[in-house]
C-alpha cells in the first residue's frame, strides 16, 4: 500500500488527510466532493484499502457472481437460525470450506461452500432467520469455473480456516506420541509452546517436563515424577502409535508447513489483563532504589540431604524439588532480619513489619509471571510448603490461582535457575521491600576436596538478594549497620548450607529449625 | 474369539469403511449385510475422548448406505450444546470445586449432565437416511419389550417422556455435508442431586440470543423398573437397533484414544478441551449486575453498577460505575480497562487485580479489594 500511495495518489493521500482533519472523512461526503473529480478511482467501502484492492482486483479475473441458496436440510425443515458465520464479506473460500452454523430444532448444521471463490454478500445476521431455498451467501467465482460435481472427499468437521488447532497456530504441526499428549492434556500444556527436542522437533515427554518445570520455578529431579497411565493398546496398535499423528494431512487442511511462515508483517496488538496491569506494578516497583547483592553458595549437602528425603516425600504424595529448602531457610533468615519481611506505606511514614512470612515464588504461566506465595511458611515444615507448592504450582500451570494465592505475599523467591540463568538482578515487588533470586544448581570446577564426598561433585548455588525501600527515604533502613550486615546475608544462606543430615523425628523433615544462627558470625559462603 | 483377533477385524473393518478417501469404489465389500452396520461401545469414560470419537467418525467412516450406534458414558461432566452459554446454563465455581469439567459438543440443543448412570446413544447416518424419530423409536421399543407396562413416549421435540410427564431422555443432532448423527440421553441411574446443583446458572444478569436449555423434570429408569440392569438393556438396545435396521451386528467395544485406529483423534480432543472452543464458541452476551460492598473499620456499604460486553468469550466492553466515596474513579476506571481484551474468566481477572492491588495501599487498597472481590464473584 505503502509503494502505491507515494507516487501516484500523493495528492490523494494529502486530500485524505485534510479531510480527515475537517471531521468529514465519511465515505458519502467524499463522493459529493467536487474537488475530488480529477481523481480517476472509484470509490469503495474502505477507503484505507480501496486502492490496494483496486490494484488487486486488476489483477484477478472476475468470474459471475453466484448466489449460494441454502440447500434443503431434510426433515421438512423450513428455516433455521444462523448462529455463526465463518467467513466474511471478501473473503477467499474453497469449495468444502465451511460457510457458516446454523440451528434448526436442536440440530446444529455447518453449511459448506460448493464454489471456489470470494464471499461476496451474507444475506444475513447471526441470529436472524435464514430460509431453506432462499440465498445465504453470493459467491464470486473465478471466471472459468464450474461447479465441480460432489465427490467423495474426506472433511473434518466444523474445522473452519480460522478455527485453528492448537499445533496449527505456529503454522506447522507438531508431532508428540499419545503418551506425550496426554501428559500435556493432564498438565493443560499447549504442544504448539513447547520446544521438542526429539527427531524432526518431535516432542518428548523430558520437553513437557521442563516445560512444566520452567512453569514452577522448580528445579526438577532428572527422572520424571509422575507415572502416567495409559490405557494398554493394542497388540497391533504398540509399534504404530509411534508413528507421527499427521496422517491426516492428506485432508483438505492448509498443509503442515515445516516452520513457520515469513509474513514480513508486524503485528501489533493491545496490551491486556495480568500483563496491563503490570505495567503499573513495574512502573512503581522501579521507583524503588533497588540495592543488590550477589553470593554463591555450596549445596553439596543440600544436594545430598535432598535426594535422601525424595523418597520419604514420595511417599507421601508430594513431590520435593530444592525450592521447599530455599523457601524455609527464607523464612528462618526473615526472623532474624524481620525488616526484609515488612511494607512501608505510601507516604513512607510508617514501617509495617509484617509477622507472617508469606513467601511468594514467581511463577512462569501462560499469563505471564504469576508470583503465588506460601502462607505462613514460619509454622510450615520442608515437607508441608513442598505440598503446597505443588497445590500451587498445579494451579498456576491450568491457570487457576485466584486472588487468595496471589495476594498477600510479604517475601519473595524467583528461580531463574530452573531456566538456566545462573545470575539474575530481580525486581522489587511492592509492597514488599525484598526479593532473592536463584541461579541454578552447578557442580563448581576446582573443588576436589568435595567431590570425594559426594558423587556429584560440590554443587553450589548463587543467589542474589535484592533489597530496598519503597522510596528513597527509607535509604536509612537499609544503609548504616543493617546495610553491612546485609553482608550476612549468607546468614540466611546458612540455613540451607548446614541443614543437617537427619530426617526430622517426627517425619516431616529435616530439623532445620535446630540448626543455630549467629547473624555475628558471617562466616564464608564456601 | 480372542480380543487381539477381534481388534484386527474391527480395524479391518474401519479400515474398509474408511473409503472416503479412496476414489475407486468398493460396492462389492458393502454388499455384504454385516458392513452395513456397526454397533460400538466406548471403553473410555472421558467425556473430550468421547466426544472426539463422534468426531472422528462423523468425519471419516463413509455413512452411505449404512449406520453405525456408538453406545457410550462419562465421569460426571457437564455438555453444553455447540450455541449456548456455559455461564447461564451451569454453575461453574461448584463444578470447579467438585472436580466436574465442562464440554461444549458440537451438535445443538441444551445442557445435560452426564454421570455413569446416564447412557448415551449416537446413530450414525448419511444426511439422507437422518431419522430421530426412528432412532427415538429403538429406544422406546425396548424398554417396552424389556418392561411391558412402562409408559414411554417420544415427543415431538424428540424428548422421551416417562409417565407422560418425566423426562428421560433428551436428543441433539449434528449434520454435516455428507454425514451426520443424532444422540440421546437415557437417564437410567444419573446422580440427581448432583445434576440439579449444577444445572444453575454461575453469573446473574447475562443477556443473549444463546440457545437456552428447557428444563424438565426427570426420572431414572431404576426408579421405575428398579430390576432393570444396565448390561441388560445395553443388550436389549443393541438388538433393537439390528432388528429396526435389518443388521447383524455384535456390540464391540473400542478404544477412543487409539490413534492407529483413529489417526487424528487426539488431535480432535485437545480441541474439545480448549478454552477456546468451550468458552470461547459462546455467543455474544451482555452482563448487568449490581455489586454490593462492605467494608468492616470504618463500617461502610453502597452498590456499584457493572455493565460488560462479552463476544468469543472475551471482554469487549466494561464499565464499572462505583460511587466515589468507595474509591476514586481512576482506580475503578483503571479496573475495568485492565479487562478488556481479556477473557471472561475469574482467574484471568484476579492475575490483573492481583497486580493492580500491589500499587495502592491502607483504606485504599482494602476497598478497592472488596471491589474486585465483588466483580471476581459475578464472574463466574
Amino acid at each position: 500500500m505503502a509503494a502505491v500511495t507515494r507516487g501516484s495518489l500523493g495528492a490523494f493521500r494529502r486530500l485524505l488527510l485534510s479531510q480527515q482533519s475537517r471531521r468529514s472523512f465519511q465515505l458519502q461526503s467524499f463522493r459529493c466532493d467536487r474537488t475530488l473529480q480529477p481523481i480517476t478511482f472509484r470509490c469503495d467501502r474502505k477507503l484505507q484499502v480501496f486502492s490496494c484492492r483496486r490494484l488487486h482486483v486488476a489483477v484477478v479475473n472476475q468470474g459471475p457472481i453466484v448466489q449460494f441458496k441454502l440447500s434443503d436440510i431434510g426433515e421438512g425443515i423450513m428455516e433455521v437460525t444462523v448462529k455463526e458465520w465463518y467467513v466474511k464479506e471478501g473473503d477467499k473460500v474453497s469449495q468444502f470450506d465451511s460457510i457458516c452454523e446454523v440451528q434448526s430444532d436442536k440440530a446444529s448444521v455447518t453449511i459448506t461452500s460448493r464454489y471456489d471463490g470470494v464471499i461476496k454478500k451474507l444475506y444475513y445476521d447471526v441470529d436472524a432467520t435464514a430460509f431453506v431455498g432462499k440465498p445465504l451467501v453470493d459467491i464470486e467465482t473465478e471466471s472459468g469455473s464450474e461447479v465441480i460435481q460432489e465427490e467423495d472427499v474426506v472433511e473434518t468437521p466444523a474445522m473452519a480456516q480460522e478455527e485453528h488447532t492448537h499445533q496449527e497456530i505456529k503454522g506447522h504441526k507438531t508431532q508428540a506420541t499419545p503418551a506425550v499428549r496426554r501428559l500435556a492434556i493432564e498438565n493443560n500444556i499447549k504442544l504448539s509452546e513447547v520446544v521438542g527436542t526429539g527427531k524432526d522437533g518431535r516432542i518428548l515427554k523430558e520437553d513437557i517436563l521442563n516445560f512444566l518445570a520452567k512453569q514452577t520455578g522448580a528445579i526438577l529431579p532428572p527422572t520424571p515424577f509422575q507415572e502416567i497411565q495409559t490405557p494398554p493398546p493394542a497388540p497391533a496398535a504398540a509399534p504404530a502409535a509411534a508413528k507421527p499423528v499427521s496422517t491426516k494431512a492428506a485432508v483438505k487442511p492448509p498443509p503442515a508447513t515445516p516452520k513457520p511462515v515469513f509474513t514480513g508483517k508486524d503485528v501489533t496488538e493491545p496490551l491486556k489483563g495480568f500483563q496491563k496491569a503490570m505495567v503499573k506494578t513495574m512502573t512503581v516497583a522501579l521507583k524503588i532504589p533497588h540495592f543488590g547483592y550477589c553470593d554463591e553458595v555450596d549445596l553439596s549437602r543440600l544436594v545430598a540431604l535432598r535426594s535422601e528425603l525424595k523418597p520419604l516425600a514420595e511417599s507421601r504424595g508430594v513431590r520435593l524439588s530444592y525450592m521447599p529448602f530455599f523457601i524455609k531457610a527464607a523464612s528462618l533468615g526473615l526472623h532474624h532480619f524481620p525488616i526484609l519481611n515488612a511494607s512501608v506505606d505510601e507516604d513512607c511514614q510508617n514501617i509495617t513489619y509484617k509477622a507472617s512470612h508469606n513467601i511468594g515464588l514467581a511463577m512462569d504461566t501462560s499469563q505471564g509471571l504469576l508470583v503465588p506465595n506460601v502462607k505462613n511458611v514460619q509454622l510450615l515444615s520442608v515437607l508441608e510448603i513442598a505440598l503446597e507448592l505443588n497445590r500451587l504450582q498445579v494451579l498456576g500451570a491450568s491457570g487457576q490461582l485466584g486472588t487468595a494465592d496471589l495476594m498477600g505475599g510479604t517475601f519473595t523467591l524467583s528461580n531463574i535457575g530452573s531456566i538456566g540463568g545462573t545470575y539474575a538482578k530481580p525486581v522489587i515487588l511492592p509492597p514488599e521491600v525484598a526479593i532473592g533470586a536463584l541461579g541454578k544448581i552447578q557442580v563448581s570446577r576446582g573443588q576436589t576436596e568435595h567431590t570425594a564426598q559426594t558423587d556429584s561433585g560440590a554443587a553450589e548455588v548463587r543467589r542474589c538478594w535484592s533489597g530496598g525501600p519503597s522510596s528513597h527515604h527509607e535509604g536509612q533502613l537499609v544503609s548504616g549497620s543493617p546495610h553491612y550486615r546485609r553482608r550476612h546475608h549468607v546468614s540466611l544462606l546458612q540455613p540451607v548450607e548446614g541443614v543437617p543430615r537427619e530426617p526430622g523425628q517426627h517425619g516431616a523433615g529435616p530439623q532445620i529449625n535446630s540448626f543455630p544462627i549467629s547473624p555475628g558470625e558471617g562466616g564464608t559462603p564456601r | 474369539m480372542s480380543e487381539s483377533t477381534m481388534m484386527s477385524q474391527i480395524k479391518r473393518t474401519f479400515s474398509l469403511l474408511n473409503q472416503r478417501a479412496c476414489s475407486r469404489s468398493s460396492s462389492s465389500f458393502f454388499t455384504d449385510s454385516d458392513s452395513a452396520g456397526l454397533v460400538l461401545q466406548s471403553h473410555s469414560t472421558d467425556v473430550y475422548q468421547n466426544l472426539a470419537l463422534e468426531d472422528w467418525i462423523d468425519a471419516n467412516v463413509e455413512l452411505q448406505g449404512r449406520g453405525i450406534l456408538l453406545l457410550w458414558r462419562n465421569r460426571p461432566a457437564v455438555v453444553i450444546g455447540r450455541h449456548q452459554n456455559p455461564w447461564t446454563e451451569c454453575n461453574l465455581p461448584v463444578m470447579r470445586r467438585a472436580g466436574i469439567p465442562l464440554a461444549r459438543r458440537r451438535s445443538g440443543g441444551g445442557t445435560v449432565f452426564h454421570d455413569l448412570g446416564n447412557l448415551n446413544l449416537t446413530f450414525f447416518t448419511s444426511k439422507k437416511a437422518y431419522d430421530r424419530q426412528r432412532n427415538l423409536k429403538v429406544v422406546t421399543d425396548t424398554l417396552r419389550r424389556l418392561r411391558p407396562g412402562l409408559d414411554v413416549q417420544a415427543t415431538d421435540r424428540f424428548d422421551i417422556l416417562l409417565n407422560g410427564r418425566y423426562k428421560i431422555s433428551g436428543t441433539a443432532s449434528r449434520l454435516s455435508r455428507k454425514s451426520s448423527y443424532h444422540h440421546c440421553t437415557l437417564l437410567h441411574s444419573a446422580d440427581r442431586s448432583a445434576l440439579s446443583s449444577v444445572l444453575r446458572p454461575s453469573c446473574p444478569g447475562i443477556q443473549s440470543n444463546a440457545t437456552p436449555s428447557v428444563p424438565s423434570p426427570v426420572a431414572n429408569l431404576l426408579d421405575h423398573a428398579p430390576s432393570l440392569q444396565w448390561e441388560e438393556l445395553l443388550g436389549a438396545l443393541v438388538q433393537q437397533y439390528n432388528t429396526e435396521f435389518g443388521l447383524h451386528s455384535a456390540l464391540t467395544v473400542i478404544d477412543p484414544t487409539n490413534e492407529s485406529m483413529f489417526p487424528g483423534v487426539g488431535e480432535m480432543e485437545m480441541e474439545l478441551r480448549s478454552w477456546d472452543w468451550t468458552f470461547g464458541k459462546t455467543p455474544k452476551f451482555t452482563m448487568e449486575t449490581q455489586l454490593e460492598l462492605t467494608n468492616e473499620q470504618p463500617p461502610a456499604r453502597c452498590s456499584a453498577r457493572l455493565q460488560m460486553e462479552v463476544k468469543n468469550g472475551q471482554i469487549e466492553s466494561c464499565h464499572l460505575d462505583v460511587p466515589v466515596e468507595w474509591v476514586p474513579v481512576r482506580l475503578s476506571s483503571e479496573l475495568s480497562s485492565v479487562l478488556i481484551g481479556e477473557r471472561f474468566c475469574p482467574h484471568r481477572a484476579a492475575a490483573a487485580f492481583s497486580a493492580l492491588l500491589r500499587s495502592e495501599s491502607g483504606a485504599t487498597h482494602t476497598r478497592l479489594h472488596r471491589l474486585c472481590d465483588a466483580m471476581l464473584t459475578v464472574m463466574g
